[in-house]
């Protein structure tokens, strides 16, 4: 992967300049995003706020090397993320991120244990898959498979498989969207205990703005571009909060 | 990648009845293929054995007499490596309980017991103790069609002189692997017998002569070498011109049928692969469609795309590789039971069905690699998908108004029938190959049940049309016309003809064929000459009229000469002219007035056949009376060939046509079950929506089946077309000079494949239509795809 500096600040993980996305969907045109800078340290709670057509899911896909930008650099530590090619991207994805998306996206056909596995068996060091879904208050729920989970016990498989590969960066896309208030509080503790406990650098999408509380810094987003950063002097924990 | 093996199973499981049916449709083109090809290679190599075995001539020539000193000369001609000579008649069989003659043929033995060229094998009894005695061998498939056993005795009569047969033993030759007269199999009405040369020779007056050489050639030789000499040494005694293994009645037709069986194993499965091809295609790529979101979270967590698309790649190949097993499996059953059915047909020592691996390995090989190719579209899209799209549910299809709406045509139907031709318009590539598939299924099911209408016409035509007599019996030498007067005396008859048949050579430049030149009366009421379209056509004075087939294989048209070469007799040379044609299915003939050929042959007013029409009350008094004739070698009854035809053939027909309404119901039940599953799961969203807003169960069903109701009634008429022309091709491929399949495709066959298609179509929809009814629509509203 090609090595290089945009001078960020000292800590940042994430480097973006001026990302700009435009795609197809059906026949209309979208301008998902319009220039977006951002930058984003390590072990860094961030939230991603804006109303949905924002574009944070797509800013989301590339810093996750879902998606690649149409203008625009986004980087990864020394890893350059708008030149790198489709294998990259893989072990990008492969070695240092970790998923959670709105609708958990778990293999239907494969138990709790099954879908965390499915990430463990190809990780460098992993977490054991019942260590993970232990993480998540799932140990009893091992051989489940999803259709016989609620949602918020999906979402919660979804993060475990997400964290039980260790991942640098954890990337969540609505992890509440489908989930009713006091499951969607589980799911943000246990977002919030992985970024507290593990260290790991925690990006989550919401058009919730509540939810923003909890993190170190909110990123408000509005028709493709940042409209404000803003810092949480006091940041709550997800008890605290209520939407 | 466990994991993803393991998901590969489940999802294999919950598609399992669409995995099923994709894999019988794919085992029935390799059942096919298999049992087809292994019997082919299964007869070929028994053909080859036993030819090689039993020392099968690969010259035949027939004279009048000659006497044993030419068998040493025979020898000497370049190219011949063994020869052997005998004798051989044609007599009249009287058998107990049976009121009509049969035909025999009886060739005399060689002191030694077996001839060196086409050597008997004892399947039952002994050989003949002793040369100069009524001792005989029967051939295996008279005597099993005749309940004949070693011990038995039966009247014939040789030379005119009745005589009691006793049956020593039974036996094969590879002469009479398949045995019949006038084309057709017949166990029944020809029986073939063996004698001491010496009794025979004596009956006869055959000592020291022989009329029939059999010659074996070295490796290499030249064939038609061989046959122009053999004709100049023996034309002086009478020789009928000899003739090399392609015109010999056992071995051509074995040939045929052998090459049928190719045919067969390479034309029909290539239809059923392609169906699978198409079914595999179409779930694959909806499988792909509804694990969209689940490719996605594959990529996400950082599966790379080969591992991926190796896993939708593997979906493919175990549905192959399950119906290549239960291929295999339908293959060695089927194939052994075809080979077991022509034993019935074919007169081998053994029997034995064997699959040679490579049958089963070039199979495998080319449905994996079919498949693959067929799946191909559908992993590429999966590789191409990019992950952050197939984040989002993908974007809505685009829909327009169809041709009949932009057309104005719109307010004549119903939203419903709107949204069916939408869908249908949307995706035409889909609804064609589904009409096409199904028309596969109703093309298989023609081609495979039109030979019974195509057996029954030529029956009809060649047997009750042109041949209108009773029964014709057939002369030991040419007699003169007045001896029809004491036929016509025979009880019971009605009335007689007489004809004089030759053999002959017709010679056009290079080109020349050698066949019987029949010489009819000129009003003749009995033998019909009918054209294509079975309009009578006269016989000139002078002149000839041949078979359509013959004068292609001369290259002559009406109006141009031929050389005749007669093989009797004077042996003369005449040119004539060809007058007429004729459309016949069954050999390559010529017609001519028998008076006319009497004056080429210089003979006199000669008959060699009679045809007879009887008081059919009368039948037991003239037969018992034509029992007793002297210089009738035959007697060949109309009713019993084609009775005995039929027998044969229905039984075989019968099983053929079962086994391809099965495979055809696979195919049909493939295409409609997997269609309707995909179309279910495709919309239920859109159906589930539209049961909330009050339509009924009905009402969603036909929105779903209605789609399918319109491409089954569309592919009626095109699998009509198809499988006319998949018989029409078949046709051309088995091709035959002496034997031409009518292509005749009567309307219950049409009827027979729509009724069976649409049934497997039918019942396929109301499985289908059971899952709808029992749709849980709050589950399906709650997971949107």
């Amino acid at each position: 992967m090609p090595h290089r500096d945009p001078s960020p600040a000292p800590g940042a993980v994430f480097v973006a300049r001026g990302l700009t996305k435009t795609y197809r969907m059906g026949e209309i045109e979208v301008h998902a995003l319009r220039g977006v800078d951002l930058e984003i340290h390590q072990g860094e709670f961030v939230v991603l706020l804006g109303p949905s057509g924002s574009g944070k899911s797509t800013l989301l896909n590339i810093l996750g090397g879902l998606d690649t930008p149409t203008s625009g650099t986004a980087v990864w530590r020394d890893h350059d993320l708008t030149a790198a090619g489709e294998m990259e991207l893989t072990r990008y994805r492969r070695e240092h991120v970790g998923f959670v998306f709105q609708f958990y996206n778990l293999i239907p056909s494969l138990t709790a244990r099954e879908n965390v596995a499915l990430v463990t068996e190809m990780a460098e060091n992993p977490m054991r898959p019942d260590e993970a879904l232990a993480l998540v208050g799932l140990g009893d729920r091992l051989d489940h498979y999803p259709s016989q989970l609620s949602g918020g016990e999906q979402q919660r498989v979804a993060i475990a498989r997400a964290v039980a590969k260790r991942p640098d960066v954890l990337l969540c896309d609505e992890p509440t969207g489908a989930l009713d208030y006091p499951t969607g509080k589980l799911v943000l503790e246990v977002i919030a205990r992985i970024n507290r406990e593990l260290g790991t650098t925690a990006v989550v999408i919401t058009h919730n703005a509540p939810i923003a509380k909890i993190a170190d810094r909110v990123m408000q987003l509005a028709d493709g571009r940042i409209a404000s950063v803003q810092a949480n002097a006091a940041k709550l924990t997800p008890e605290e909060i209520s939407w | 990648m466990r994991m993803l093996d393991r998901k590969l199973l489940r999802d294999l499981w919950r598609v399992k009845t669409q995995v099923l049916t994709i894999a019988l449709v794919v085992a029935s083109g390799i059942g096919g293929f298999i049992a087809s090809l292994s019997t082919y290679d299964s007869l070929r190599s028994l053909q080859q054995d036993y030819y090689d075995q039993a020392r099968f001539a690969h010259v035949f020539v027939t004279v009048k007499r000659a006497p044993s000193i030419i068998e040493a000369r025979l020898l000497d001609i370049p190219g011949v490596a063994e020869t052997e000579t005998t004798i051989a008649y044609d007599v009249l069989l009287d058998l107990p309980d049976v009121v009509e003659p049969v035909t025999g043929h009886i060739i005399a033995l060689p002191a030694s017991g077996n001839p060196r060229v086409n050597r008997l094998t004892l399947m039952a009894g002994r050989w003949i103790a002793a040369p100069a005695s009524n001792e005989v061998l029967v051939g295996e498939a008279f005597a099993k069609a005749r309940g004949l056993q070693p011990g038995d005795r039966v009247a014939a009569l040789l030379n005119g002189r009745r005589e009691q047969l006793d049956i020593a033993g039974i036996v094969l030759s590879p002469e009479y692997i398949f045995a019949g007269r006038g084309g057709l199999a017949d166990d029944k009405s020809f029986g073939i017998f063996w004698m001491g040369r010496e009794r025979l020779a004596a009956a006869y007056n055959m000592e020291g002569a022989f009329n029939r050489a059999a010659v074996r050639l070295a490796h290499g030789a030249s064939q038609q070498a061989a046959l122009d000499a053999l004709d100049r040494l023996l034309e002086p005694y009478g020789g009928t011109g000899a003739y090399g293994r392609d015109e010999q009645f056992s071995h051509r037709a074995l040939t045929q049928e052998i090459n049928e069986q190719k045919v067969f194993g390479i034309v029909l499965p290539s239809v059923f692969l392609a169906v699978a091809v198409f079914l595999l295609n179409v779930v694959v790529a909806r499988q792909i469609g509804t694990q969209r979101n689940q490719i996605a979270a594959l990529k996400a967590l950082g599966y790379p795309n080969v591992a991926i698309g190796m896993h939708y790649l593997k979906f493919v190949l175990v549905i192959v590789a399950l119906g290549i097993v239960l291929g295999i499996a339908i293959g060695a059953w089927l194939g052994s039971a075809m080979t077991g059915m022509y034993a019935k047909f074919f007169h081998f020592p053994t029997l034995e069905f064997r699959i040679q691996p490579w049958i089963p390995i070039v199979a495998s090989v080319v449905s994996l690699a079919a498949a693959a190719l067929g799946a191909f579209n559908a992993l590429t899209r999966v590789v191409r998908l990019p992950p952050a799209e197939a984040m989002r549910p993908a974007s809505p299809p685009i829909f327009r108004p169809t041709l009949l709406e932009r057309l104005g045509y719109g307010h004549l139907y119903s939203p419903q029938v709107r949204m069916i031709l939408r869908d249908m318009e949307r995706r035409p590539l889909r609804a064609l190959l589904t009409t096409l598939g199904i028309s596969c299924a109703i093309a298989i099911l023609i081609s495979g049940t039109w030979w019974r209408d195509a057996i029954d016409y030529l029956l009809d035509v060649e047997f009750r049309l042109r041949e209108r007599q009773h029964v014709s019996l057939v002369l030991t030498d040419p007699v003169s016309s007045s001896a029809l007067q004491d036929v016509a005396r025979l009880p019971g008859v009605l009335r007689a003809e007489a004809a004089r048949d030759a053999p002959v050579r017709f010679r056009n430049g290079h080109l020349s064929y050698r066949t019987t030149l029949l010489g009819l009366p000129e009003d003749s009421q009995m033998r019909q000459l009918l054209d294509a379209q079975l309009n009578t056509v006269a016989l000139p004075a002078e002149g000839i009229v041949m078979s359509e087939r013959l004068a292609r294989r001369l290259e002559v048209v009406p109006g141009d000469t031929v050389w005749i070469e007669f093989l009797q007799g004077k042996r003369a040379k005449k040119r004539v002219v060809v007058s007429g044609l004729v459309n016949e299915l069954v050999e390559l003939r010529a017609y001519m007035a028998r008076d006319a050929l009497n004056r080429l042959l210089g003979e006199g007013d000669s008959i060699t056949s009679v045809r007879i029409q009887f008081d059919t009350s009368r039948r037991e008094a003239f037969f018992s009376q034509v029992k007793q004739t002297p210089k009738i070698a035959a007697a060949v009854e109309i009713d019993p060939i084609i009775q005995n035809f039929r027998d044969t053939s229905a039984r075989f027909i019968l099983v053929y046509t079962g086994i391809l309404t099965v495979f055809a119901a696979v195919i049909a039940v493939g295409v409609v079950y997997n269609n309707a599953r995909i179309a279910l799961a495709e919309r239920a969203w859109e159906l589930a929506s539209l049961r909330v807003l009050g339509f009924t169960r009905g009402e969603v069903s036909g929105l779903l089946l209605g789609e399918l109701a319109i491409e089954l009634i569309l592919a009626l008429p095109l699998g009509w077309l198809l499988g006319y022309w998949l018989s029409f091709g078949i046709v051309q491929l088995i091709h035959s000079e002496t034997f031409e399949i009518p292509l005749i495709i009567e309307p219950r066959t049409y009827a027979y494949a729509t009724l069976a298609t649409l049934a497997a179509g039918v019942i396929s929809a109301l499985i289908v239509r059971r899952r709808i009814d029992r749709m849980d629509l709050v589950a399906v509203l709650k997971t949107r795809e």
